[in-house]
């Protein structure tokens, strides 16, 4: 991902969590407390990564800002509107890439597009466009089994972008990837980010991957999920390898870590 | 992602494969009969029944007809009927308690037992024989229709929720799509039992068709008819078959979902 034009840049929104939790019913008819009371104010164009251990309730509350489940108590706003469905301005990114395998490239990013009842070829100038900047030129065509896990996943990138969404919800989405994939992945995600400028919250289950890319990083405990920190991260951007290495990272990092070390979810070193 | 090279002659030999057995079993068959002293009353030669065929067209040609209006009659409703009913079944779990263990107990019931019944109750015309085609092609094409709609991942509804899908979308947009090759699973294994069960129906009472001929040669003790009515039985279950197959590779795309 190189450079965004201007006309790609959106005015993020603003996301507000009240007193938000979520019971589960299980099977067998106990109830599952997924996430308990979260408060948490997201601001319009902020980057905030939510970082946590499998199963404290991270992906329910993105399913919960997403519109896809209901809270049990509290509310979510987004720019000032109670979610009741999913929002029109809000694009989701999940942990696989989610491409129909029967359509070609062009026609998963447009998707959304078709959905929405909009004119597809308003926007497939702006698909191509997408597909460039992700150095998938020219693969529009092609059939999401032609190409490679972190290509399929840049295309689901290309998915959720190309409405232009104020608000982009990601849901581990380089967990899948490998590596080296990963890590370019990252990386180009944070120009991508600067360039548009959006309202973005990222769920991760890696502190450097949280630390790296977010304004804003929220831990989250062990079920039933709360925030248990909230930490500005004030890091120059735009942020690189030699990011990683820097006093203030380790710092930010290491105390992420000893509050996973105090909840048990890592082991004392 | 590519496989492992292979070389040209394997297609070609695997495309051969199914041709090459056949003519090697008919040649086997043609050469064993007078080798073994079998009179044409017993076994009749592939030859003696290719010649048959060709000598009594007019005769199997009427009787084919026949047997294919009622084998497509009984097929084409019970493809509309068990798709919908399939329907029913997966958005509804009150028709999914109510239905399906019926459904399956149904299966159970021999459905050659209920030919001569359904002489009784629908005459001797044509209704059984497509009733009985219906019946035998029924189940295979609601189960498939209803194991393919409940295939598609729960991210991917979500997904399309997310881009603010409504039911009907999801359903055309990707629940059907998905489901397809189990539909045309349950299509093609149903349009071969929607033959078996219109023949059985000509069996157990007819004045026409491939069954009633078949019969009718086996109580003359003409073995040869008998042969010719039972290979053109199977030709229109095979044809049938490849019809939908072409209809499937137009419909549905083959290309693998990506791993």
């Amino acid at each position: 991902m190189t450079s965004y034009p201007a006309s790609t840049r959106g005015h993020g929104v603003g996301v507000v969590i009240e007193n938000t939790s979520k019971v589960y019913e299980l099977r067998d008819g106990s109830d599952l407390l997924a996430l308990d009371r979260v408060d948490s104010r997201i601001e319009p164009g902020e980057f905030v990564a939510i970082v946590g251990p499998s199963g404290c309730g991270k992906s329910t509350l993105l399913s919960l800002v997403a519109g896809l489940l209901p809270p049990t108590t509290g509310r979510i706003l987004i720019d000032g509107e109670e979610v009741k469905r999913p929002h029109p301005k809000v694009g989701v990114v999940f942990q696989t890439d989610l491409l129909l395998y029967w359509r070609t490239i062009l026609d998963n990013i447009l998707l959304p597009i078709e959905i929405k009842g909009r004119r597809r070829h308003k926007y497939a100038a702006r698909a191509d466009e997408l597909l460039d900047q992700v150095g998938l030129k020219g693969f529009g065509g092609k059939y999401p089994s032609e190409l490679s896990g972190g290509m399929r996943q840049r295309a689901a990138i290309c998915r959720a972008l190309v409405q232009e969404p104020e608000l982009l919800l990601m849901d581990e989405p380089f967990g899948a990837l490998d590596a080296l994939t990963r890590e370019q992945m990252i990386s180009d995600l944070q120009t991508m980010w600067l360039a548009v400028n959006n309202t973005l919250v990222f769920i991760t289950h890696s502190i450097e991957e949280a630390v790296f890319l977010a304004d804003r990083v929220l831990v989250m405990s062990p079920r039933p999920g709360r925030i248990d920190l909230d930490r500005r991260i004030e890091i120059e951007r735009p942020r690189n390898w030699k990011s990683r290495i820097e006093p203030k990272f380790i710092g930010y990092t290491t105390e992420i870590r000893a509050i996973f070390e105090a909840e048990g979810v890592l082991s004392k070193q | 992602m590519r496989r492992r090279k292979r070389s040209h002659v394997r297609p070609v030999l695997e495309s051969m494969a199914a041709p090459t057995l056949s003519i090697l079993f008919l040649i086997a068959w043609q050469v064993a009969v007078p080798l073994a002293g079998l009179s044409d009353f017993i076994l009749p030669t592939p030859w003696q029944i290719i010649r048959r065929i060709v000598v009594d067209y007019r005769l199997i040609l009427s009787d084919s007809l026949i047997t294919l209006v009622e084998t497509l009659v009984g097929f084409a409703i019970a493809a509309v009927s068990g798709v919908a009913l399939a329907l029913a079944i997966f958005y509804s779990r009150i028709f999914e308690r109510a239905v399906y263990p019926l459904l399956v107990a149904m299966q159970t019931i021999p459905k050659v037992a209920l030919a001569p019944l359904l002489v009784l109750y629908l005459g001797y015309g044509f209704a059984p024989k497509c009733f009985l085609a219906l019946l035998l092609a029924f189940f295979p094409i609601v189960i498939s229709t209803v194991v393919g709609l409940q295939a598609l991942d729960k991210a991917m509804v979500d997904l399309v929720r997310s881009m603010g899908a409504n039911e009907w979308q999801t359903f055309y947009k990707i629940r059907l799509p998905a489901a397809l090759p189990n539909i045309f699973g349950g299509l093609k294994v149903g349009i071969s039992l929607a033959v078996i069960g219109a023949v059985i129906g000509e069996y157990v009472a007819a004045e026409r068709g491939l069954g009633y001929l078949q019969l009718q040669a086996g109580s003359q003790f003409d073995t040869t008819l008998s042969f010719a009515a039972m290979i053109v039985i199977a030709f229109i279950g095979i044809v049938l078959f490849w019809l939908l197959d072409l209809g499937e590779r137009k419909a549905v795309f083959r290309r693998e979902p990506a791993k």
